[in-house]
């Protein structure tokens, strides 16, 4: 297939308020693109519009949300455009999410069986018996011990990390192209997160996914990811190669955030904190919304908000200072 | 002065598990078995481990919000099983908690300058001037302005309140301070101004600190010794670096090398913890 | 610091509210119920000022005249008389009175010692908790009119008789609301954070629980208020509530009804409505609160 599986161009959501006196930009003229069998990861904190964008992808946003402009090509094809009963055929069976509370993602209710067979007779009409077989198959393939007994048992009979895995499962049941996950592992202990990590790895590899890890872990990123995006108040700031953006970012907010995180093996030295707290996203500074809190602040970024440039073919700065120099 | 600040020997926890009708105890979960440790005055005591580690009862046992089944917990030398009532609140003014969550630890209904001198009102009569004086420097201590004292907690970001929650720990002065998660719940740009503040202070005042969090590069960050606990025990103690950096025990070498890198290039084999 | 309410600034500098008001005009507030609740209480506080007549005499040449619309009415008795000749419409008036303050009274005594008892019952736990709550269950096994009836009949009549009597069925479902909000609330740190501070127990209840269920306490009594006035009228229409020649507008029910097969309706139906109107409007304010304070109390 040529051209990446997935082109999100200057993509834009917006949510309004009850009276329509205020607009929030949650996502604002984003451009990102992800190949098949990569691995991107998503890096913001909070009011960055991550989760927002995740949302957007899979048309799942809430009633105040509209996609105000841009396109999100899948496969060639605007998945903005698609009138709902499309969507609900690409949703879980050619792009799947898994969220960050399993407790949350599975029904206390309902057998692990049930729930693992649920997106394969939903999007293929399979019978109850095979998909529940299909459904064994995939407790084996996320590596949970004993899975004929487990598809039988509900989930609070389990521990946390064991339900995040068949979270996995549901997401992969149907074969999907792309996997998105959105803070997988937050509520997960150290060796475990550790061992999820590496299931979603091997999970790509045999399946062929396009993984897109939507986090604030900087961790993450650089252990899963081939490329990072990295967002701040809604916009896209930096995005590139993982190995190129840890060695030189351009951003000053990448350059901080990489600056601040403890390192293991870093005794004792005082970190480089970030003034300031991230802006609400209803009310972002005018310009360049980080200029508040950048080391490198200049008049301009105050008063407007600069565009993507290209730093290199394969990274894009949102910042004046990567503005190419006239000559 | 001479000898640690706080001392635990042999200090055992056991929660009793209640079955039947006449909730007769059938078998006791051993949260914390067995553990020994001490904190020096002006220093960090970390403390790692997954859940179920017993690292949240240890800072409870700390915060004499539970009694310990065994074993002795020293402060400066005083033996605390024999406190109580009065000498109870004594020992109370000498170790205050900073909590994980900031949206949970300061009182709603509170104004942020009764929150901080909470403590110092309920352990000291002093006069209502000397009480503004002493929340002020509180505040500057901290890094808040002056007018904070007068609004309430939801009008403050999760990085603001825990400088609140810091100063409410500060104000009576304590020898020690538990931090138990401080900063994980709080965005990732705001945790380093957090962690050098708890720093500063500790140079400055200092105030020896029992952290515990899952961050394990924090934790490193942070403390001069650290004690990693599984299943009730520690499984192993010393200083920092070497803690951190040529781990002995097994669980420890597998709990770091499981640890998130922090450069693509880190990418390190684990060591695959099986159960 | 984060701006927070700039929604509510933008609302009420459009209306000139002060601030403190600006919730008039937010999502749902119920204004017609609140307004009918206000001119209640303003009727029961004028209540002099506004009858024309007096209500508690009336001329038995006069009995049984219907309301000014209707043949045989006067303007004189804009409602019509009852079966003593009292003006109905002055009846009503001063049986706001009664209702007002029967209904406020209640809810605060009930309120008050409810919510201590809950409060006291969920953070001291244990062997205080243990016997608050079985004496709840005992008193609560009881029917509420049963025992009101029954403690009415015993004390005899009188509106501070029915103030504590039904302020003494009441309480119980203060109690038990209450104390499982405290009980969640004990948990949350700035409680324990409260105790590694030293504070008392009782320091603790008073500025740190209290607080922080007087919204729920709150809302129950609005809810309980249509409950309440509904007892005192059943109260008063069986004859053991309010004395006669009181105007509660139970009592004025309970004497309406001989006449109803006459056709009297006016004695029946504008008490009734009245009853009505005061009960729905105390639950729509109620339910109101009850969903405006949620989603905070669900942050507890």
């Amino acid at each position: 297939m040529t051209g990446p599986l997935l082109d999100i161009r200057r993509l834009s959501t917006h949510y309004v308020s009850a009276r329509g006196t205020r607009v929030t930009r949650a996502v604002d003229d984003v451009t990102l693109s992800l190949d098949q069998g990569q691995t991107l990861g998503i890096v913001g904190e909070s009011g960055s519009g991550k989760t927002t964008l995740a949302l957007t992808l899979l048309r799942m946003l809430p009633p105040a949300a509209r996609i105000v402009s841009g396109e999100m090509l899948f496969e060639g094809s605007d998945l903005i455009k698609k009138p709902e009963n499309e969507m609900r055929r690409i949703r879980g069976k050619r792009i799947a999410m898994i969220l960050q509370d399993p407790m949350m993602s599975l029904n206390p209710l309902f057998t692990v069986g049930d729930q693992v067979a649920e997106p394969i007779r939903v999007h293929e009409g399979t019978p109850r018996r095979s998909a529940w077989k299909r459904a064994t198959e995939l407790l084996k393939a996320v590596r949970i011990a004993a899975p004929e007994t487990r598809v039988g048992e509900y989930p609070h009979q389990l521990s946390g990390g064991m339900r995040q895995r068949i979270v996995g499962a549901i997401a992969i049941s149907c074969e999907p192209r792309i996997l998105i996950a959105d803070e997988p592992t937050t509520s997960l202990d150290v060796t475990i997160q550790a061992q999820y990590l590496n299931l979603l790895r091997d999970l790509q590899r045999s399946h062929n996914l396009a993984l897109i890890f939507i986090t604030h872990n900087l961790g993450i990123v650089a252990k899963m990811c081939d490329q990072v995006a990295v967002m701040y108040a809604g916009r896209l700031v930096e995005a590139g190669p993982v190995k190129q953006i840890y060695n030189a970012p351009a951003h000053p907010y990448t350059r901080a955030l990489l600056e601040s995180i403890p390192r293991l093996g870093d005794s004792r030295q005082r970190l480089t904190a970030i003034d300031g707290q991230p802006p609400d996203p209803s009310a972002p500074p005018p310009g360049c919304a980080f200029h508040p809190r950048c080391p490198k602040v200049m008049d301009r970024c105050r008063s407007e908000a600069p565009p993507e440039f290209r730093v290199t073919d394969t990274q894009t700065s949102r910042c004046w200072l990567s503005a190419p120099v006239a000559r | 002065m001479a000898g640690p600040v706080l001392e635990a020997k042999n200090i055992v926890k056991h929660f009793p598990v209640k079955r039947g009708l006449l909730s007769r105890e059938v078998a006791v979960v051993r949260a914390v078995d067995d553990i020994s440790f001490s904190i020096d005055p002006g220093k960090t005591l970390g403390v790692v481990g997954e859940s179920g580690c017993g690292k949240t009862t240890t800072a409870k046992m700390v915060l004499m919000l539970e009694r310990p089944t065994g074993g002795i917990m020293r402060f400066e030398g005083q033996d605390l099983q024999a406190l109580d009532g009065g000498s109870l609140r004594a020992y109370r003014r000498s170790v205050q908690a900073v909590f994980q969550d900031p949206y949970a630890s300061l009182n709603p209904r509170m104004r942020v300058g009764s929150i901080i001198v909470e403590p110092l009102v309920t352990n000291e009569s002093l006069a209502s001037a000397e009480v503004r004086k002493r929340l002020l420097r509180l505040l500057d201590l901290v890094g808040l302005p002056e007018r904070a004292a007068d609004l309430f907690p939801h009008e403050f970001s999760g990085g603001q309140r825990q400088r609140i929650a810091i100063a409410r720990a500060l104000s009576l002065s304590p020898k020690v301070i538990v931090l138990d998660e401080p900063v994980s719940a709080l965005d990732v740009s705001i945790r380093a101004q957090i962690l050098n503040l708890l720093r500063d202070l500790q140079a400055q005042l200092g105030v020896s600190y029992l952290f515990i969090a899952h961050d394990l590069a924090a934790v490193a960050h942070m403390s001069h010794t650290i004690a990693v606990m599984y299943l009730g025990k520690i499984v192993e103690i010393g200083p920092a670096e070497i803690v951190a950096k040529s781990p002995k025990h097994p669980y420890t070498q597998a709990l770091f090398s499981a640890a998130l890198p922090s450069h693509p290039d880190e990418r390190r084999d684990e060591i695959i913890l099986a159960g | 610091m984060n701006g927070t309410a700039a929604n509510s600034r933008s609302v009420s500098t459009v209306l000139a509210l002060p601030s403190r008001l600006a919730f008039i005009r937010s999502e749902g507030f119920p204004l017609i119920p609140s307004l009918i609740l206000l001119m209640i209480t303003l009727v029961a506080i004028l209540a002099p000022v506004l009858a024309p007549h007096n209500p508690e005499v009336g001329v038995l040449g006069d009995r049984f005249r219907p309301p000014a619309w209707q043949t045989g009415g006067t303007t004189d008795h804009l409602l019509g008389t009852d079966h003593l000749g009292r003006d109905v419409l002055s009846r009503l008036i001063f049986g706001s009175r009664i209702s007002v303050v029967v209904g406020l009274m209640v809810i605060i005594v009930a309120g008050a010692v409810g919510t201590a008892l809950g409060i006291i019952s969920g953070y001291l736990g244990r062997w205080v908790d243990q016997v608050i709550m079985r004496v709840t269950d005992a008193w609560l096994a009881l029917p509420a009119l049963m025992l009101a009836i029954f403690l009415a009949a015993i004390v005899g009549p009188g509106i501070s008789n029915i103030i504590i009597i039904l302020a003494a069925v009441w309480w119980t479902r203060y109690a038990r609301v209450i104390r499982g909000e405290v009980l969640s609330i004990r948990e949350r740190d700035f409680v324990r954070l409260a105790v590694v501070a030293g504070c008392s127990k009782w320091k603790i209840m008073r500025m740190h629980i209290l607080p922080n269920v007087i919204n729920s306490a709150i809302v129950l009594a609005t809810l309980q208020l249509g409950q309440v006035i509904i007892a005192e009228a059943g109260l008063s229409f069986l004859g053991v509530g309010v004395p006669p020649p009181l105007p509660a507008w139970g009592l004025m029910l309970a004497d309406g009804k001989k006449g109803l097969m006459a056709g009297y309706w006016w004695l029946t139906v504008l008490p009734g409505g009245c009853i009505m109107l005061m009960v729905l409007s105390a639950n729509l304010l109620g339910d109101w609160l009850r969903v405006k304070f949620d989603p905070q109390l669900r942050q507890l």
